[in-house]
Order: C-alpha cells, then structure tokens, then sequence
C-alpha cells in the first residue's frame, strides 16, 4: 500500500506496538497477558509494517527467517522445563532466581518466564508465517 | 526417575524443533533425525529397565501434585509400547534416508515424523485423559501433513477420509471427556478410576464408555469403523505408512486397552460382549477385505486391520473371564492376565512385522518399479534376499512357529480356551490361515511365478549413491526381521514382561497408589477436596474443589 500516512504513522507505531507486547508479556506472569497475547500483538506490529513498506522490507527487519523464529521459540520454551529436571524435579518445574538491583529492589526471575518468551517468539513466528504464505497466495 | 520418564516425549520434541531450526539444510535434519530416533530408542530401554522390576514409574509435570497436575505414568505396558516406538523410529529413520525424495525431505519430512514420535509417547505416558486428548490432536495433525506431503491426487483423496473420520473421533472423545468430567470432576485417570468405582449409576458410566470405544474405535481401525484406513495406507510413501501401521493404530488400541481396564470395569459383562463382537467382526472383514486385494499395500492395510481385532481379543478375553467369574477368583485373574499378556505381545508383534512388510513392499517397488501383484513376477531369482526378508515377516504375521506372531497368538488362543470363549478362538484361527493365504499369494505372485509380460523395465541403479540408498532401505528390513525371529525364539523375556504388562493392568489400586501417592488415602474417602499443597512445596498453594459423589 502506497500511502505516506501509513509508511509515516508505521515508523511510530512500530517501537510502540512492539514495547506494548513485551509489556503485556511481563504482566503475564500474575495478570491477564502473557507470551500467547504479546506475540500476537508483536506479530500485528509487524503486519502492520508489511503493509506499510512491503514483505521484503519486513523480512530485512526480522534478519532471521521466520522457521529459525519458531525453532528458538519453542526450543526456548522447551528448554525451559529443563532446568528442573537438572534439580531432579519433575520436568517444567518451576525454577526461581532472585538478582539484586541496587537501590531498585529484587527482581525475581524463573522458568515460567522463559517458557513465555518461548511461546511469544514462536507465536510472532507461526502468525508471521501464516500472514505471509497467505500474502504470496493472493 | 523424573528425567527417565520424560526423555521419550522430550527427545523427539527436540529433534522436532531442531529439524525446524535446520529447516534448509537437509543433511543436517537427516543427522538430527537419526541422531534423535537413536536417543530415544536408548531413553525407551531405560525406561523398559526402570519398569523392569514391577514399579510404576510416575512423575507429576512441573510439580503439580496428581490429581490436579498433570501426571505422566509408565508401567510395563507403556514403557513397552514406548520401546515399539524406539524401535520404529530408529528403523523408520534409517529407511528414509534412502527412500524419501528431497522434495518431501525439504518440506519438513523429517519435522513430522518426530511429532508423531513425540504424540505417540506422550500418549502412552499421560496419566490424564485430556492430556491424552492433546498428545492424539499433536498426532493427528501431523500425521495429516505427513499423509499429504507431496500432494499426489491419490493422496489427497485417502487424506480427506482420514481426516475426516479421525477429526469425528477427536470430537466424540473431547466430548466423552467434558461428560466424564461433569460426571466426576477429575480427569486424573488413577483418581478416576477411584471415583467411578463408587458411582451409583455404572449403566450411565457404560454408555459413556461407549463414547470413549467409538471414539479409540475409530482411532485403532476397529470393526465398523475402519474404513479410513484402507482408503489412505496405500497412499502416501511406504516409509509414511510404515509409520501410521506400526505405532499410530496401537494407539487406539492402548488407550481402549487403558480405560477399559482401568476406567471403565463396572459392567464388564457388557463390554466383554461388545469387545469380543468387534474383535471378531475386525478380524474377518479384515481379512477377507485383504483376500480381494491384489496391490501388495492394499492387501496389507487391510491386514492391519485384521489383526487389530488380535489386539482387541486379549482385552475383550479377560474382561470375559473375570465378568463370567467370582469376584475374587485366582483362576479368572491368571486367565485375564495371560489374556491381557497376549494383548501386548501381539501389540508389540503387530508393531514391528507390520511396520516390516510394509518397508519390503517399498523395496520391492523400488527395486521392481511396482507393486501391483499381476505386474510382479519371478522375484526370487532377481532377488532372493528381499524373498527370505518378505518370508520371515509374513510367516511372523501369519503365525508360524519361531516367530514374535506365533507366540502372540499361542497366548491368546490360550487364555481363550481358558476363558471360554469358544466362536472367538475359533475366528481368530481361521483368520490365521486366510492370512497365511494372503501371505502366500503375496509370495507366489511376487517372487514365485513367471514374470509376466506387463513386468515394467526395472528402475535403474546407477552408481554408488544408489547402491548406498538401497542399502539404507535393506538395513532395517534385516533389523526387524531379526528381530521378530529373535524374540520368536528367545521368547521367554518377552513373555515375562507382557505378563507383567498384564498383571499390572489388572491391579488397579497398584496404579492408583503410584500416581496419587500420599493422598490415595483421602482419594478413597472421598475427602481430597480441601488439599491445598502440592508434593514438593515451593508453588503458591491451590485449593481444590471436587464433587464428592458424582
């Protein structure tokens, strides 16, 4: 789509959209939200940069092609349930870290939200994917 | 014990993603691929060895105590059928090599095979029925691609069938299970075999166990509902449907196996009946569906079917024996557990012949360009081998002594004759010399007559690269042919761990006590439903509602 509007709104919106999805991936945790959601809205931030700029110009953005996306995804999400076992706990166990940041208080970090990193970058995959083999059709 | 029980469902999800990862480079997936059926082969032997001293293997997912997690369970007959699936891979990798064109290769062959592999685990290990409901969604869909690659009209139009039928069967079964849970609210199969126990309807129980049959029915290509599968098995290349023959049908029949002993034990009478029906009616339309064929996979996809009633008849036997018997009677339950024995020999048997005929048929249409039995002929002088490889497994699968089918019928036959169950016994034996006919017509058109005119040129091989990709083709022909001759003759192993896969099966509260743990006690009172904590602490504490009576 030919349109200054779109292309000039896009370059905004697209920082936007993105920060937007990693949030509701961190609230996911304790609130509604989580990696299914955050990668569905990080996959619209990048539709949205396809219609603006074309599909070429998307992949050059992304660098990696999009299977190399769901194979981290989901290797980051089966990874995560390793770590357990490592403990001899069941597997997906949940591990937890605490790291202190100096004057900012603790932040606690552990396997359920790596499993959701994994689910966000798998989801941004496979959307992607479908947004685009459906694209080549039409 | 944790990492034990979950490597066979995690080795092939790796191997998954790694192919998916290597997505381009397909000599790497073929390494991936090999490299992973080859660790789960070795995780399903130590699986085999930690079940091999009667315990119930168990782990609770993340930490989540049964009956609220999710509780995966492998007792001798998972960890058995688990080794199938180790075994098929290892040979089904290895024949792929050298028989799977790149077109396929580079559209994720390799990807779907081990998501299947995973699915089939992962089902065979779940000890919650709606987990089982998503391992046989993974194995569906992935199977559905697998059954399509490549896009051949033939393909396409065994594809829709299958699909069609098997997505009915996912719907009955997720059906089956919202009405069991509304029932008994708990899909923890240990906990809901407690909780069926004290129902104070079993007839509403036995119509909903209906539901769970047609829905494994359909799933393990039984009687009147297997008409997907000789309409799709022949499509797809043999390496595919070696795959759907070996593991995918065992499947249905374990989980048929699984909740009708351990879910679904109220009205044995009943279901024996109905069981004993189908696996004789699955037995002769079988086989005589096989007798009219003439293309060396048609024939055989209908043998597939034939012997799942084999399958089914160790089951549908025991439940016989112990419905026709004393509640507490010694000789009923050894019947039932020879029956049940043979159940999973025969599984086991089923799995590795049957994946085997159908690895030579590919060989044979390799090296004769076809498989149609009137354009075959005179085999055995261009290639004797492929003819004694093609005779071990079809005389396994026909029943002949020294071999893995011999001993599984034997058993059964045997626990048949002891149960009393007369016109089944009788089925299953005549069925065995329609197969040895099929066997044979197989052997004569093939290997044994004069080429006839209409005998295509042979494809060519040339070169090296051939010779190595026909090699890769032989090597686990030979593997499984070994091994249904091996296990024939040192059969006593293989008999001591089916029947504990038997015994355990029909020593529910085993069962129940491995998966519940500390809180069986409170599962049998009725009373598990202000349990707040989970096994190992360390998780904010949940409480639990459950209905006492359902």
């Amino acid at each position: 789509m030919n349109s200054i509007i779109l292309r000039t709104a896009t370059r905004f919106m697209l920082p936007l959209l993105i920060l937007f999805s990693i949030v509701v991936l961190l609230r996911g945790h304790n609130q509604p939200g989580g990696g299914f959601v955050g990668g569905l809205l990080a996959t619209s931030a990048f539709a949205l940069y396809a219609m603006a700029f074309g599909v070429p110009a998307m992949q050059r953005i992304l660098r990696v092609p999009l299977t190399t996306y769901i194979a981290v995804g989901l290797g980051i999400a089966l990874a995560s349930g390793v770590p357990g076992l490592l403990e001899g706990k069941p597997f997906l166990y949940g591990m937890w870290t605490s790291f202190d940041l100096a004057g900012f208080g603790t932040l606690k970090v552990g396997t359920p939200f790596l499993f959701d990193i994994g689910v966000y970058i798998t989801v941004l995959g496979v959307c992607l994917l479908m947004l685009l083999t459906l694209a080549e059709e039409s | 014990m944790n990492l034990t029980i979950v490597a066979p469902i995690l080795i092939p999800l790796a191997t998954t993603v790694l192919c998916i990862g290597l997505w381009k480079d397909r000599t790497m997936q073929r390494f991936a691929s090999v490299a992973g059926a080859l660790s789960l082969m070795a995780a399903s032997i130590s699986l085999l060895y930690a079940t091999s001293d009667g315990d119930i293997v168990t782990s609770d997912a993340a930490g989540w105590a049964a009956p609220f997690g999710i509780t995966l369970v492998a007792d001798t007959l998972s960890a058995m059928l688990v080794m199938l699936n180790g075994v098929i891979a290892v040979a089904l990798t290895i024949y792929s090599l050298g028989a799977i064109d790149t077109k396929r290769e580079s559209f994720g062959y390799h990807t779907l095979v081990h998501a299947v592999l995973a699915a089939c685990s992962g089902a065979f290990l779940t000890g919650d029925i709606f987990n089982m409901y998503v391992w046989f969604e993974i194995m569906l869909l992935a199977s559905f691609v697998l059954l399509t690659l490549g896009g051949e009209r033939g393909q396409l139009e065994g594809a829709i069938k299958y699909v069609t039928l098997n997505l009915l069967s996912s719907g009955i079964f997720l059906a089956a299970i919202g009405l069991l849970y509304g029932m008994t609210g708990t899909l923890n199969m240990a906990h809901l075999s407690i909780v069926l126990d004290r129902a104070e309807n079993p007839g509403a129980i036995t119509a909903l166990a209906m539901l769970f049959l047609v829905a494994f029915g359909i799933k393990a290509a039984v009687f009147p509902l297997f008409f997907w599968l000789p309409a799709s098995y022949h499509t797809p290349p043999v390496a595919i449907t070696a795959l759907f023959a070996g593991l995918l049908t065992k499947v249905g029949v374990y989980s048929i196996m699984r909740t009708f002993t351990l879910l679904f034990d109220q009205q044995m009478d009943i279901t024996a009946m109905i069981l004993m029906w189908i696996s004789g009616m699955t037995m002769v339309t079988g086989v005589l569906g096989a007798a009219c064929q003439f293309e060396i996979r048609r024939i055989l996809a209908f043998h597939s079917v034939s012997q799942i009633g084999y399958m089914l008849m160790g089951l549908a036997v025991a439940l016989y024996a112990l419905a026709n018997a004393q509640p507490d009677s010694v000789v009923a339950r050894e019947t039932a557990t020879v029956a049940l024995a043979g159940s999973a020999m025969f599984l086991l048997h089923h799995g590795i012949v049957k994946g085997n005929l159908f690895l030579i048929s590919g060989l044979i249409q390799r090296l004769a360009g076809t498989s149609e039995l009137k354009d075959l002929g005179g085999l055995i002088k261009t290639h004797p081998w492929t003819g004694v490889l093609f005779l071990a497994s079809a005389l396994s699968l026909a029943g002949i002594p020294i071999s893995t089918g011999f001993w599984g019928k034997f058993v059964l036959i045997k626990s048949g004759l002891a149960a009393g169950a007369f016109a089944l016994v009788a089925a299953s034996l005549c069925v065995s010399i329609l197969t040895l006919y099929s066997m044979t017509k197989i052997w004569a058109e093939a290997f044994w007559k004069e080429p006839p005119e209409s005998m295509p040129e042979p494809l060519a091989i040339e070169g090296k690269g051939d010779q190595v990709r026909i090699g890769l083709m032989a090597a686990p022909i030979i593997g499984l042919a070994a091994a249904t001759i091996g296990l024939g003759v040192f059969v006593d192993p293989l008999y001591r761990v089916a029947e504990r896969a038997g015994d355990q099966l029909l020593n529910t509260e085993a069962y129940q006590r491995a998966v519940l743990g500390e809180h069986y006690d409170r599962a049998v009172e009725g009373t598990l439903h202000e349990l707040a904590t989970v096994s190992d602490g360390g998780h904010v504490p949940v409480t639990a509602h459950e209905e006492d009576q359902p």
